[in-house]
């Protein structure tokens, strides 16, 4: 049985029983592991809070930050001080220096893109070249496609074909989240899977996405986040007690 | 010899406030294949209304195997319900009615 996973359940961390229940929600549709987009700085016990929510939901809690850098250096200096702190980072690209920048870094693992302004999506042959050497992910979020309607989601999945047939071809691992602000707003990874039929996204790469692809990606950037870690493939076992 | 269509019964939740009716979220469904596949893909869905389980807030309805997945998006994408913003969950999919009544 596959295990399901949504990177991105945007929650309403002022809210404690609307969190709550969007975890509850997500535990009930099926999913074990749900990762939240924290502040930069988040508040004291926020996190272990969460966590004790997630437990008692059976739901894995991955911690996840969102940076919005405006150029390169911003970027670079925002992963320096971040990386270490939490497990999962996605960089929403403005421009196109920033998208090349996170495609090519290893430190960053999801690379996002806007809905609205397609012109903002710099998800072409290049990106993808740059994002398949360094491991990181597209992430496509399905809640936009739930909420846009006619002309704007036309155009949307028209993109999502494109960009979702370029990773295809460079390998790049592609990431599915719901992206819900609300509960009405999430579904089931089935019913996600099949709403990437919209853009021609095989099913067995859909359930990939939703299952395989960020668990992959949570369990390495666990490895290295943790404090045996040393490179790739070494790990300290044990340690002489002085 | 023709081939007899094959088919799949789908169990749906209906997620919201206000009590729902069987026949509105069957065309909530009908619509949203339409938006997204147009006619010629509605046509080819033969969407039926099954049961309704008031209870539970749920609806059966069966449809062509052919098109389940574009039938389970259109089910998804359904946000509305008699100006009510809801949301339908798939809870069961089985090729027969009596295995779709053990799993939900």
């Amino acid at each position: 049985m596959k295990r399901f996973a949504d990177l991105h359940l945007r929650v309403p961390l002022e809210d404690q029983t609307r969190t709550e229940s969007m975890i509850q929600k997500a535990s009930e549709l099926g999913y074990t592991m749900v990762a939240i987009p924290l502040p930069l700085q988040p508040a004291k016990g926020l996190i272990s809070q969460l966590k004790q929510v997630c437990n008692d939901t059976k739901v894995d809690l991955v911690t996840r930050v969102n940076l919005s850098p405006r150029n390169p250096n911003e970027l670079l200096h925002s992963l320096r001080r971040y990386r270490r702190k939490f497990e999962v980072i996605a960089v929403r690209c403005h421009t196109k220096d920033v998208a090349r920048q996170a495609a090519k870094d290893r430190r960053v693992d999801l690379l996002q893109f806007s809905v609205t302004n397609l012109r903002k999506r710099f998800f072409d042959q290049a990106e993808a070249e740059l994002a398949s050497q360094a491991l990181s992910s597209l992430e496509i979020e399905l809640a936009p496609i739930l909420q846009l309607t006619s002309f704007s989601r036309i155009r949307l999945l028209s993109r999502l074909r494109k960009e979702a047939a370029t990773a295809e071809k460079f390998r790049v691992p592609i990431t599915l989240s719901s992206g819900a602000t609300d509960e009405k707003l999430m579904r089931g990874p089935r019913d996600y899977s099949a709403l990437t039929t919209l853009f021609d996204l095989p099913m067995s790469s859909a359930l990939k996405a939703l299952s395989e692809n960020p668990r992959v990606m949570v369990a390495r950037n666990r490895e290295k986040l943790s404090a045996d870690f040393v490179a790739p493939g070494i790990r300290v076992v044990g340690r002489k007690a002085r | 010899m023709i081939k007899r269509e094959k088919r799949r019964y789908l169990a749906l939740e209906v997620a919201g406030d206000k009590p729902v009716d069987e026949r509105s979220v069957l065309d909530a469904v009908q619509a949203s294949v339409s938006r997204l596949f147009g006619e010629y893909g509605a046509s080819k869905t033969n969407l039926k209304l099954m049961k309704y389980i008031p209870g539970k807030r749920q609806v059966v309805i069966r449809c062509s195997h052919i098109m389940l997945e574009q039938v389970r998006a259109a089910i998804a994408s359904i946000m509305e319900l008699n100006g009510e913003t809801v949301a339908v969950h798939v809870v069961g999919v089985s090729g027969t009615l009596k295995a779709l009544s053990k799993r939900t």
